[in-house]
């Protein structure tokens, strides 16, 4: 789905040997780590990971290999159980938990009318430790473009939040797994850092 | 309190693979090259850049789709590519050359179902609707504005709020609203049709045309609620960093990326 050309450029722009962008099993399980990217509608993206079988790829790379993985956008969405939009669509249930509307006429706490999508750059807070915030100031900004965000059932995987009339996910952390709601790729030097520090990964959580 | 930051947009005009409208900053080799002036923007913190191809013919847009493809090899914000976008085809083109949005202007007149159908293909993230206006009321009489084609040579009779609503109907992720009244005058943002616009809409607006000031940049989110602001010249002549015109905005209290 949509722009991948960009995440393998900040990829090898930050130092990777080889970035190859498709969905070919064998240089996914090939791979050292994987991206699993995503912009456009769930629908067709569900409908994609699907049909050519990235589901149980992933279940490999994430279970099996344990390689590190990071998510980015719809990619961090499907990973949830369930996504409102498009009318509803069943999702990859890795991370259980929704993925819901802003809402019509969202506002802020002090009443401040919210467009939607929350297009720009927003401040991260992480709210945990993690090798891929390394670097990483408190309140940096990252760049979001989304309609719909994440609500997982459990706060522990919880890795950042923004705000923007809600206290939103902006990433989420579990195991070998780091999923982001903004976009690395497109966040310039703060992106990059991140990016870099998913490389050095070694999938670990301390 | 930390949310959302109000978005700087310096605007390259190409035509060919060059940008046309002047360039004169001190270190640059190559005022032309988009690549150069595109690296040099982003080094100075603005939040996108946003590419006008001007070139007259279709043929020609094989270049702008490389010139856009060398830019996002090194340029990690994003890149909004507009003008001659006229299929889903065009939006394709570009937003595999590493655009990440593209800006749908005249084709959305003759065909509204294409911003639909781009919505629904690439998603409202990358869909962007151009809106050229310009006032057709008498100045002592209520502001109509409508929409003009042909850089505001050519009336079309459409009411611009009406349409932004239609727009954003049909999927639009955001408008990008220029007055023609105003573009190349260096007076300032038409604050009243962007006011009218960011509050008949909910998603973001990106207020373009006139400004000559960095006061006018603030303006244009203060006054008119813009939620982004674009402009040319006054980066184009090196009068201002784009980072003098974010501490200029941050001063007065507007929320920016530093």
């Amino acid at each position: 789905m949509g722009n991948l050309h960009s995440v393998a450029s900040a990829l090898e722009h930050v130092g990777a040997a080889e970035v190859v962008v498709g969905h070919e099993p064998q240089a996914i399980l090939d791979a050292d780590r994987v991206v699993f990217p995503g912009v456009g509608g769930i629908r067709d993206c569900m409908e994609a990971i699907r049909r050519l079988g990235c589901d149980q790829l992933l279940d490999q790379v994430l279970n099996v290999d344990r390689k590190p993985v990071l998510a980015i956008c719809v990619g961090m969405q499907a990973l949830m159980s369930h996504s409102e939009e498009n009318g509803g669509v069943a999702c990859l249930d890795v991370l259980p938990g929704q993925v819901t509307f802003f809402g019509e006429a969202h506002q802020s706490d002090g009443g401040e009318r919210l467009k939607v999508p929350h297009m720009g750059w927003n401040a991260v807070r992480p709210t945990k430790g993690h090798p891929l915030w390394h670097g990483i100031e408190p309140n940096t900004r990252f760049y979001f473009v989304h309609s719909y965000h994440v609500v997982p059932d459990s706060e522990a995987i919880v890795a950042g939040t923004f705000d923007y009339g809600l206290k939103g996910c902006a990433a989420l952390a579990q195991e070998n797994l780091f999923a982001t709601q903004f976009h690395p790729e497109k966040s310039h030097t703060a992106g990059l850092t991140l990016l870099k520090n998913f490389l050095d990964w070694d999938g670990t959580c301390s | 309190m930390m949310t959302l930051a109000k978005r700087i947009i310096p605007c390259l005009d190409v035509d060919q693979g060059r940008v046309v409208k002047g360039v004169n900053f001190v270190g640059i080799r190559d005022a032309g090259d988009p690549v150069e002036i595109a690296r040099r923007y982003n080094e100075e913190g603005a939040d996108e850049i946003t590419f006008l191809d001007i070139t007259a013919s279709h043929e020609q847009r094989d270049t702008t789709a490389h010139t856009v493809e060398q830019i996002a090899r090194e340029v990690f914000i994003p890149l909004t590519v507009g003008g001659g976008i006229r299929s889903l085809q065009d939006i394709r083109t570009m937003l595999n050359a590493g655009a990440d949005k593209v800006s749908i202007n005249t084709a959305a007149i003759h065909e509204p179902e294409l911003v639909s159908d781009a919505a629904a293909r690439f998603g409202s993230q990358c869909i962007v609707v151009a809106i050229d206006v310009k006032r057709v009321s008498a100045s002592h009489d209520a502001p109509r504005y409508e929409l003009f084609t042909h850089g505001g040579r050519k009336p079309t009779g459409i009411e611009a709020v009406e349409w932004a609503i239609k727009m954003a109907a049909l999927g639009a992720g955001e408008l990008l609203l220029t007055s023609m009244d105003r573009d190349g005058t260096r007076d300032g943002f038409e604050l009243v049709i962007t006011r009218a616009i960011t509050d008949a809409v909910d998603i973001p607006v990106i207020a373009s045309g006139g400004v000559g000031t960095l006061q006018h940049l603030a303006d244009g989110v203060t006054e008119g609620g813009a939620d982004a602001v674009l402009a040319a010249s006054i980066f184009h002549f090196g009068e201002y960093t784009v980072g003098e015109a974010k501490a200029f905005m941050a001063d007065r209290g507007i929320t920016m990326r530093l």
